[in-house]
């Protein structure tokens, strides 16, 4: 019987180990699996390489693993938001690396990683210094910079459903970099709010196909970032 | 701005909206059009904002502002969001700026200054597969500095990709000739323009020229 769950955040990234690459879905809060990056922190392991659309808010989640001094380098494509304040903090000391990368590039980097791909051409960024140092080359009389396909040790993604395959469903814009990382990540650990049985969710509308995931814990109420900071919450 | 930006959007397109003033596009559709708004993070038919205090955390525009979605609307994944955007499956884009040359060049996204945190988004990739990109933003910086130039002196977006630039003076197409004008704002001339222009401006009457559109 394969049964994928897992009891909890914590199980869940056990062997996340130090100086590993670590992909963290979500877009802003959206998506965002707050309790697996809670538990990664309260694991300790450190010098690691996160992917991220962004940096996260306040002090928690994305936000407060930045602040534990944990991350080593960021690799996203809008480090800045609103209530983002300890990466800018930390960067402008030197403390934390950036790689800056379009946010389309971004995912198909991550898509292509996933699906076996070393390496695409894409239009975005010709022209501009996010290009510079990089391959180019013509194709039908237009240039295309060449971009590297990104995988990963751990991928941590939060799901609306998943079944004990690993099957999963997402809710709305919290799909975003998800189903992407969960491909290209060697360990993927998912948070959903509902484990359901096996048959539970329909084949025709599963999102991201269990093959590609290893656990799955249940967090039944996650927390959500913008209430976390709001109420001035500081993680740990 | 806004209002006199989605004059200019086709009946039927499929548009993506940049953060900020652009975003206002959407609460100016023409009665008798209908547009279908993309936002990069996932959403084809993007609604308006639910309204203060209201809406859920989890649907959200780029701009990470709570929406809603439209009776038949899609979700989907980040890859297939940008294969739209770069697959030149959208009509059309409406972007702020920091500079737009009068080549059509576009600057939005680093003023490049030393402490600044450089973040992109998804600006680079918008430029690069929208077939229209159409421009909103002040004819002028706060301290007056025209935002309408020969050449940029911040980081590039993108060289060659914007058609139509809508300012709080005028509209104006980017051409082979360099900048048209096109339009003027209520109450103001041709020279107040031109002297809030940092490249050569072309008055209205003098020449027939059409916006750029890339194929």
């Amino acid at each position: 019987m394969i049964d994928k769950t897992v009891a909890s955040p914590a199980e869940a990234v056990a062997d996340i180990f130090d100086g590993s690459t670590v992909m963290i879905g979500g877009f802003g809060e959206a998506g965002s699996p707050i309790e697996l990056i809670h538990a990664l922190i309260d694991r300790g392991a450190t010098g690691l390489t996160v992917v991220n659309n962004n940096t996260g808010s306040g002090e928690v989640g994305l936000a407060a693993l930045i602040k534990a001094g944990r991350v080593a380098k960021m690799i996203c494509s809008y480090p800045r938001t609103a209530n983002s304040r300890v990466f800018p903090e930390l960067y402008r000391s030197g403390r934390v690396d950036l790689e800056l990368v379009p946010q389309g590039t971004l995912a198909e980097r991550i898509r292509a990683g996933g699906a076996g791909v070393p390496a695409f051409y894409t239009p975005s960024s010709v022209g501009t210094p996010l290009a510079h140092g990089k391959e180019t080359r013509e194709f039908d009389g237009r240039e295309y910079v060449m971009e590297r396909g990104l995988t990963a040790d751990f991928s941590l993604v939060k799901a609306k459903a998943a079944d004990p395959h690993g099957n999963l469903l997402f809710n709305k814009t919290a799909r975003n970099f998800s189903p992407l990382m969960a491909m290209a990540g060697k360990v993927v650990a998912v948070q959903a709010d509902a484990v359901v049985a096996i048959g539970g969710i329909d084949p025709e509308c599963v999102v991201t196909p269990g093959i590609f995931v290893t656990r799955v814990v249940e967090v039944a109420d996650p927390a959500q970032e913008s209430d976390l900071v709001a109420s001035g919450v500081s993680y740990p | 701005m806004a209002e006199r930006a989605a004059l200019d959007i086709p009946d039927g397109s499929y548009v993506n909206l940049g953060i900020g003033i652009p975003e206002l596009v959407a609460a100016h559709v023409p009665e008798g059009r209908e547009f279908i708004y993309h936002t990069e993070n996932g959403l084809l038919g993007m609604g308006p904002s639910p309204g203060p205090g209201r809406g859920e955390p989890e649907l959200i525009n780029a701009g990470k502002k709570r929406v809603t979605a439209l009776p038949g609307a899609s979700y989907f994944h980040h890859a297939d969001s940008f294969a739209m955007i770069r697959g030149g499956h959208l009509d059309l884009c409406v972007l702020g700026a920091l500079q737009v040359a009068e080549t059509g060049d576009l600057a939005n996204w680093s003023t490049g200054a030393p402490d600044a945190i450089p973040a992109v988004g998804g600006a680079m990739d918008l430029v690069a597969g929208v077939r229209t990109i159409f421009v909103i933003t002040q004819h002028v910086t706060r301290d007056g500095t025209p935002k309408l130039v020969t050449a940029c002196t911040y980081p590039l977006t993108s060289p060659g990709v914007v058609s139509r630039i809508f300012t709080d003076l005028a509209v104006v197409d980017v051409t082979a000739d360099g900048f048209q004008l096109t339009e003027l704002a209520p109450d103001v001339s041709y020279e107040y323009v031109a002297e809030r222009t940092g490249a050569p401006l072309i008055p209205m009457d003098s020449s027939v020229s059409k916006a750029r559109s890339r194929s």
